[in-house]
């Protein structure tokens, strides 16, 4: 019992970070149709961003609360991984908006490639260890063999997690901004024709998945303290496993998606074996995809001639 | 008039190009300034510090603000005029990309023709840039000229629109080439120095080339992006692997053992999955290309983990092995003993292996099933209306596309003679794949050229002592691969959807056979 609440937690954060990188691919895919394949990637550049601010901080001002240290590498991993995401939208995607099917989606394999060779060629090859932060623990159940505990990180991440959704969901639902972005994801042409600029929507749509996968990014920095170059892949292809299992398209779907990835993550490698959780992770995406591709809270995809 | 208001439009565009340039280098500054500007290094103890590179950051800003005024101001500020250029393809940019091929592989085989007969005659001709002398022996020299100046007929081809004639020519032309090649290499680097020659660009080249003609069964003839090609790769070459070692089965038992093996897991895996559109068939196999990937890492007792299989057995020539034994082919033939003479060996059996996937895939075109293919990718819906069975159809194309991965699968592993699963990764997929899309899905030639770009150039870049001088003494081009690749499958996208050769020779037509551009043809979604 002990360790099933342990890994409860540990899952529930994991799948914090999956769900908000899984919501940048549930958006862009919502909108414009497209498998964003260098989502990954992004959410990698974001952890680098905030590993380099982190080290920046050190440098220029010496030791600062953690707290601040945080908040600071939050935003300015948030603006720059924003500034990614709307270059590369602007660059690799947009001029291929009615080329033919698979050109944005080898565009974006292009870009994945890009990205992670890049970091690699600049930043070294070797996994960058960063200090750990916040690792206090508060232990919630004292037991004789084996303590449930719950890190001031773990804290963290779920309540930055929260808020954030909060605010996310309240953009999406009670803002112009977030109207416009649903009008478009149900039919750009009419949107366009009743005066919603579609292409920057569609920027913006990309700036928000990019500023989520940013916060991801930092969340994973501080929660493992360490990233690398090929760090983008594998929780990219959780990520995207998350928002398939949700049902693509839909936001809740995302989060709950991302939460369920992360629970059967940990709970695969505290009882089966930890060497296959991968495996674990790409048969369900399989799995989902070949028997119910609309996910859990999706709807329906009508094939029209 | 138009130009009036174009050289009109123009001289107030430069203060717009200054601002626009000026944004586009401020935003280059955010995006590279924490990447490039800073760097982390790790110190003696093991901990992150920052070094500051502001030279590199500023060059990189320099060059984009640089560059983008300069399109802004020559190129993209006559944009009116290019888009009227674009309506009709004989005078517009197609016809001046042409012309500017044609005239580069007239210059370029002219050039390298002429050296080749002045080297040959003795007199070599005192600075060419291709090699720095005295680097390099002349034997390479000739051969690195004998490369360019069949790519200078293939841009010269191309630059003629590709006539059923030209085209007719190139493949015996190029074949003829590809036969000769070793021993070109040997008259030209000696017995020592062609090794290299062979192995490093002979072969390694012809194995890409085979698996991109393989994949282009699969991504380019019948539309499904498959990201998970290498899966069969490396079924191909650990079927031979354990086959060969744990019950001691000849190569060439085994050669169609693993072609089959792979095909029967290309249907097993294809088989659920057909049925999904387009980028979500792409998602899948890449997840059954890393389940696969990861089996083999972490089942030990199967494939030997991480550590892999080594000692697998060499091919032989039909029972004659390759070694210094009194048995081996040397002493059979009387000749005296040399490593290359399996070189040259494997190299004629990965020539024959990659035209047998050419020949299979050109006469497949022309069957009900390669048409069906065809058919299949430009509209998946009209073909189920005309009674296509499609899950049949894909299943052929992916089984055959697996095939192929699995005989260059097994011949890897003949050749290496130790494999791992470090070698079947996503990247090496994607790599592959971007030989297909950069050559142009679906042409032959295409995957040729991009391969010979892409595997080649790198082999070559390496040699090249110039750049080492730009970039200092420890540049290493193979760093840049990936990035390269990336960068160059997001521009071929851009810049020529259909990949670099994108014209199509139909297999049915009406009255003449006319090869169409790919840009004609529309995909539907399916």
């Amino acid at each position: 019992m002990e360790v099933f609440l342990q890994q409860l937690i540990n899952g529930i954060t994991l799948g914090s970070i999956y769900g908000l990188i899984a919501i940048g691919y549930t958006m862009v895919f919502g909108i414009i149709g497209m498998v964003n394949f260098a989502h990954g990637d992004v959410f990698m550049v974001s952890a680098f961003i905030a590993m380099i601010t982190f080290l920046l901080i050190g440098a220029l001002v010496g030791s600062v609360p953690v707290v601040i240290a945080i908040v600071l590498m939050l935003v300015v991993a948030m603006v720059l991984t924003s500034l990614w995401n709307w270059t590369i939208e602007r660059v690799a995607y947009r001029p291929l908006r009615g080329s033919f099917r698979l050109a944005p989606l080898i565009s974006a394999i292009g870009v994945s490639i890009f990205l992670s060779n890049f970091v690699q060629v600049t930043q070294g090859p070797r996994n960058k260890p960063v200090p750990g932060m916040l690792n206090d623990v508060i232990i919630l159940v004292e037991s004789p063999t084996y303590n449930v505990a719950i890190s001031y990180k773990q804290i963290m991440i779920m309540v930055v997690t929260a808020i954030l959704l909060a605010a996310f969901w309240y953009l999406v639902q009670k803002t112009s901004l977030g109207r416009a972005q649903r009008a478009c994801e149900q039919d750009r042409k009419m949107a366009s024709l009743l005066g919603i600029d579609v292409d920057r929507t569609i920027s913006i749509t990309f700036v928000m998945g990019a500023a989520l996968a940013a916060v991801a990014g930092v969340m994973y920095m501080v929660y493992y303290g360490v990233v690398s170059f090929s760090d983008g892949f594998n929780p990219g292809v959780k990520a995207f496993t998350a928002a398939v299992l949700g049902g693509i398209g839909s936001l809740p779907g995302a989060v709950v998606g991302g939460l369920l990835i992360g629970l059967i993550e940990v709970f695969w490698s505290a009882y089966f074996t930890i060497d296959y959780k991968d495996v674990a992770a790409f048969s369900i995406l399989a799995i989902t995809l070949i028997f119910m591709p609309q996910g859990l809270l999706g709807k329906p995809e009508v094939e029209k001639v | 008039m138009a130009n009036e208001t174009q050289t009109g439009g123009r001289s107030v565009d430069i203060g717009h190009a200054a601002k626009d340039a000026l944004l586009a280098g401020l935003i280059a500054l955010g995006l590279f300034g924490v990447f490039i500007g800073l760097q982390t290094v790790q110190d003696i103890s093991n901990r992150l510090v920052l070094k500051v590179r502001p030279e590199a950051l500023a060059v990189i800003v320099g060059i984009i603000v640089v560059g983008r005024f300069l399109l802004n101001v020559f190129v993209w500020g006559r944009e009116p005029s290019h888009k009227a250029a674009v309506a009709s393809p004989s005078g517009g940019l197609l016809g001046m990309f042409k012309r500017l091929c044609f005239l580069v592989g007239v210059v370029v085989t002219l050039v390298a023709v002429v050296d080749i007969g002045f080297r040959l005659a003795g007199g070599a001709l005192p600075n060419m840039p291709i090699s720095p002398p005295g680097t390099m022996g002349l034997g390479s020299i000739i051969l690195i000229e004998a490369v360019a100046a069949l790519f200078g007929v293939v841009l010269i081809a191309f630059g003629q629109n590709m006539t059923e004639r030209a085209a007719a020519l190139l493949g015996p032309a190029g074949i003829g080439f590809l036969a000769a090649f070793p021993i070109i290499a040997i008259l030209g680097a000696g017995w020592g120095g062609s090794l290299k020659w062979i192995d490093n660009f002979g072969i390694q080249i012809l194995i890409y080339v085979m698996l991109g003609w393989g994949l282009n069964i699969v991504v380019g003839l019948a539309g499904l992006l498959d990201l998970g090609y290498v899966a069969f790769y490396a079924v191909g070459a650990y079927s031979y692997a354990l086959l060969a070692k744990e019950f001691g089965l000849s190569f060439w038992i085994l050669l169609p053992l693993a072609g089959i093996l792979s095909a029967f897991w290309g249907i097993i895996l294809g088989f659920p999955v057909l049925r999904l559109r387009g980028d979500y068939l792409a998602i899948v196999t890449l997840a059954f290309g890393e389940i696969i990937r990861m089996v083999l890492v972490n089942w030990v007792d199967f494939s030997g983990g991480y550590a892999g299989i080594s000692g697998i057995p060499r091919p032989t020539l039909f029972g004659i092995p390759f070694n210094a034994t009194d048995e081996g082919f040397a002493a059979r033939f009387g000749l005296e003993f040399s490593p290359i003479y399996r070189t040259i060996f494997l190299y004629y059996l990965i020539l024959c292996l990659a035209l047998l996937t050419a020949f299979v895939t050109v006469r497949m075109r022309r069957m009900p099933v390669g048409r069906a293919w065809e058919a299949l990718r430009e509209d998946e819906i009209a073909c189920r209306s005309l009674g296509i069975n499609t899950t049949n159809t894909k299943l052929t194309a992916f089984a055959l596309g697996a095939m192929f991965g699995g005989f260059a699968g097994s011949f890897f592993s003949a050749r290496q003679g130790f494999i791992s699963p470090e070698s079947f990764t996503f990247i090496e997929s994607a790599q592959i794949l971007a030989i297909v899309v950069l050559g142009g899905m679906g042409s032959l030639y295409g995957v040729v050229i991009a391969a010979v770009v892409l595997v080649g150039g790198f082999e070559i870049m390496r040699e090249l002592d110039f750049l080492k001088q730009i970039f200092g003494n420890d540049f290493d081009p193979a760093l840049y691969r990936g990035l390269i690749f990336g960068a160059s499958m997001v521009v071929i996208m851009l810049w020529k959807p259909r990949g670099l050769i994108s014209t199509r020779t139909p297999t049915a037509f009406l009255k003449e056979r006319k090869t169409v551009s790919g840009d004609l043809v529309k995909e539907g979604h399916g």
